[in-house]
């Protein structure tokens, strides 16, 4: 066998074929680019791309978060965008406040993000398929609402903060390299966490209740509680993205929430290739690049856009991840 | 508060109810009987009213506007039926919110292309222009209850077909079990384009008649849509009864909050601090109340019979 | 009298006017195998979703290991220590043989959901999937996605999945329909080995298995238990011929 294999314990220590090696490779080839981007500014690249990466970063956060339940769980939610704006304006709000500090920003960006995944998570999964879809949709548009409401932090029109945050006082954020080189920390920090979540006993049984929800159950597993823990833990991670979408951008908005937006992260998942992980962060390098381009063409990008979201969902399987196992795959038969 | 002002808002609501009932209705059809998630269905309800504005601004009539409108939108309907939705029927969820999602991007676009992204708006009907004195020297709108009296119409006209026709039976049937319906020797693609038809004509008609009293514009589609998510899932999937009904709580429930949040937190909180909280509250209100109906009945409050 | 393990008492369920279980009764005493027979639509799945929890019946009583299970959920019941295989198969087809197996004795464990233990390499789980697999004669197929097993196979490996929930009891949903000869011997052979070890009920058509292997036989009619007892004399009884053995010429 040219493949590398690995031996599982067992009392007759039978070997699987795993191709350990492929699967590895992917990430390293992606985190390696990413780390070496802000050189290849340094020697020549336009110093725009190194705030678009970042920009991609943040939100290849927030769809690797999505992935856990969407791709993994099989739990498809529409009101993703919902947490990221939490963590942004949580963010923003305290900024605005004079509260700059990271280490009491992050426990009450990860304290609002948890209530209101508990909450919105347990009325959500006593439902399944369609309506999900649907209440996640409404939950997110009632974020998106109060946020409207919040006359008091710019309402519709958006809320500017006038400086980053703070870690123990320093301005740590304030540097452009030194801030992507914390995104891709903390992209790769999140990476891990969700690989070793969904490779555990938790996982295998979040990835077997997307297919078979009655056999977990009558296995004697809860599976409610099982999704609730996902969702809350996607929503938490999901909100650390907003707070530093919030600190690149120097800007909240309730359109950090709105519908199209989780729309967006879906379509990211999607594009990269459901339940791979780290296809959710190729997707959202995808996507924003795509966006960056067509927006420079025409005001009317989403009239292309959007057509090209529908071919891409009736004539494509596996997304971008799937379409390089094939071309991998090929090469060596 | 007084009671004129509450009639008013409850007549608003009434009428708020009544587009939601024509717009969620079809969407709960398509899903009952193609268990087919349909997100751009708030588009074509934009669309009615897009295409209402142009032919009445072409013919100088509401009423054969309005009938052009229609026609138009379900032409417009049956290509998008034809050349997407078609092929989604078979497909999972995903795929189906994915696609139409794109959908949505497309046509709101389009429509800011072709029209423009001002809004616009179609002038009221000479014939029902003016107003109706109720008690109390209240006057409403005559072609607000015209739009409320012709949603029910459209809705008895519904129930009708649903309940009493053989199309209706074989929706219902649908709804319930299509493979069977199909083996029974039905052509099953036809019965899916009539319900798509259905439901789009549905959505365009509430579209059109909303025109003369609300803003035309880009997205208008949107919000309708995510509200009548909300009436489908409190009223029960599947279910036109659950979709009436739902439509008139949601309806109901949203205008009256709006009008009345502030004046109730007035009796606890100072001015500013009731007008801000009211803001915040009464656009929350009605998931507030989704959020609870589904802790209490997740299948919803009269859910269609025979569904899983 | 050992007391049983598994006693259904005056169970009934009715769907609107039609009347699924009809007053039934009878017991699963340790190490027996129990069958369950009856024409089409006599209602036996109906009745083994009562017992396993999926459906709740109108009146009467589970008890099950002494306790009163009817109403618990399907999840309690797994961890009391009932088991069950569906008539349709109900696997996890995306995940290995192995792994399907290991579920069930990841249900069993200290930390049945921890989420920082890899599941793959959890020889605590694993080994006592290996001797389910082992007990089934799947240790061949154990890291064969689950969804490629032949239809005697994932019959069987059904039966491996029940037996790392240690379970006392396992309900067994006509495990032969639609297996072929040679694999349905094995099975066959696969669930006499199991006798003695776990009470079984077993739902089941094919009679020549039935009557080799059952201890006792009841016989499921509209709902109603028309006979119950040793198999020979269930299978003389006048009754039974005609409602059901009868029919088959």
């Amino acid at each position: 066998m040219s493949e590398a294999t690995t031996t599982l314990p067992g009392p007759t220590a039978r070997a699987l074929p795993l191709p350990a090696r492929r699967v590895l490779l992917i990430p390293v080839l992606l985190f390696g680019l990413l780390a070496l981007l802000p050189l290849a500014v340094a020697l020549g690249l336009p110093s725009h791309w190194l705030t678009l990466v970042t920009r991609a970063m943040i939100f290849a956060i927030a769809a690797l978060s999505l992935d856990l339940i969407l791709g993994v769980g099989g739990l498809v939610s529409f009101g993703h965008a919902a947490f990221v704006g939490i963590g942004a304006y949580a963010t923003g709000i305290m900024i605005t406040e004079g509260l700059a500090e990271t280490l009491l920003i992050l426990p009450v960006v990860l304290a609002v993000c948890g209530v209101f995944g508990l909450v919105t998570g347990y009325v959500s999964l006593r439902t399944r398929g369609v309506t999900f879809i649907m209440i996640t949709l409404a939950f997110g548009q009632m974020v998106y609402f109060l946020a409207q409401a919040l006359s008091a932090y710019g309402g519709d029109d958006g809320l500017t903060l006038y400086q980053r945050s703070t870690l123990l006082g320093f301005d740590a954020f304030g540097n452009r390299i030194g801030f992507f080189y914390v995104v891709l920390g903390v992209l790769l920090a999140c990476y891990l966490l969700v690989r070793v979540i969904v490779a555990s006993r938790f996982g295998r049984v979040l990835r077997a209740a997307r297919e078979n929800a009655t056999r977990v159950s009558v296995t004697g597993f809860q599976v409610p509680q099982v999704r609730l823990v996902a969702y809350v833990i996607s929503g938490l991670i999901a909100g650390l993205s907003g707070f530093l979408l919030a600190n690149q951008t120097e800007f909240v908005s309730p359109a950090f929430m709105s519908w199209p937006r989780s729309g967006e992260l879906i379509f990211m998942v999607v594009l990269g290739g459901v339940g791979s992980l780290h296809g959710a962060i190729i997707g959202a390098l995808a996507f924003l690049f795509a966006e960056d381009i067509l927006a420079g063409w025409t005001e009317h990008w989403k009239v292309i856009f959007g057509p090209m979201i529908v071919l891409f969902v009736l004539f494509t399987r596996g997304g971008l991840v799937g379409l390089m196992r094939k071309l991998g795959a090929g090469r060596d038969d | 508060m007084t009671t004129g002002l509450l009639i008013v808002q409850i007549l608003n609501g009434l009428q708020l109810g009544i587009l939601l009932f024509l717009v969620a209705a079809g969407l709960t059809l398509v899903f009952g009987v193609m268990d087919f998630i349909n997100l751009a269905h708030g588009v074509q309800y934009m669309l009615g009213a897009y295409l209402a504005v142009t032919f009445v601004g072409i013919t100088g009539s509401f009423v054969l506007g309005l009938v052009l409108a229609l026609a138009a939108a379900l032409v417009i309907g049956l290509a998008l039926e034809f050349l997407v939705f078609r092929h989604l029927y078979a497909r999972d969820h995903l795929d189906q919110v994915l696609a139409t999602f794109g959908l949505i991007l497309l046509l709101n676009q389009g429509v800011k292309m072709i029209w423009g992204a001002a809004p616009l708006s179609v002038p009221v009907p000479a014939f029902l222009s003016g107003n109706v004195a109720l008690l109390d020297g209240i006057l409403y709108p005559t072609y607000r209850f015209a739009l409320i009296g012709s949603g029910l119409a459209v809705g008895a006209l519904l129930w009708f077909v649903v309940e009493k026709t053989r199309t209706g039976m074989l929706l219902r049937a649908g709804a319930s079990n299509a493979p069977m319906v199909s083996a029974l020797g039905v052509d099953i693609n036809k019965l899916f384009m009539i319900v798509f038809a259905f439901g789009t004509m549905l959505a365009a008609f509430a579209g059109a008649m909303a025109a003369p009293i609300l803003s035309v514009e880009p997205g208008m589609g949107d919000n309708i849509l995510i509200l009548a998510f909300v009436v489908i899932v409190v009223g029960g999937i599947g279910s036109i009864r659950g979709a009436f009904v739902g439509a008139l709580i949601v309806g109901l429930v949203d205008t009256l909050g709006r009008s009345f949040m502030n004046d109730l937190l007035r009796l606890f909180m100072s001015a500013p601090s009731a007008r801000a909280a009211g803001a915040a509250l009464s656009s929350m209100l009605i998931y507030l109340v989704m959020a609870i109906v589904l802790f209490v009945r997740p299948e919803g409050l009269l859910p269609s019979k025979g569904r899983a | 009298m050992t007391e049983p393990v598994l006693a259904l008492s005056g169970i009934q369920k009715a769907f609107g006017a039609l009347k699924v279980t009809d007053g039934v009764s009878l017991s699963v005493s340790p190490g027996e195998l129990h069958a369950l027979i009856g024409p089409n639509g006599a209602g036996k799945t109906t009745l083994v979703h009562q017992i396993s929890g999926m459906l709740r019946p109108d009146t009467g009583s589970i008890r099950f290991r002494g306790q009163d299970i009817t109403g618990l959920s399907p999840e309690r019941r797994a961890r009391a220590g009932l088991a069950r295989t569906f008539q349709i198969t109900s696997t996890i087809p995306s995940l290995s043989v192995l792994e399907n197996v290991a579920l069930g004795a990841q249900a069993r464990a200290v930390h049945p959901l921890a989420l920082f233990r890899n599941a793959a390499r959890d020889e605590a789980l694993n080994a006592p999937a290996w001797a389910a697999l082992e007990a089934v004669g799947l240790t061949e197929r154990a890291h064969v996605l689950a969804g490629r097993l032949s239809h005697g196979e994932k019959r069987a490996l059904e039966i491996a999945m029940a037996l790392t929930l240690e379970p006392a009891a396992i309900l067994l949903d006509e495990p032969l329909a639609g297996v072929g000869r040679e694999e349905g011997e094995r099975l066959i052979a696969l669930l006499a080995s199991l006798k003695g070890r776990y009470a079984m009920l077993l739902v089941e058509h094919d009679m020549e298995a039935v009557f080799a292997l059952a201890d006792s036989v009841s016989v499921l009619v509209y709902g109603r238990v028309i006979a119950s007892g040793e198999p020979a004399a269930v299978r003389a009884d006048p009754a039974v011929r005609e409602a059901y053995l009868g029919e088959e010429g």
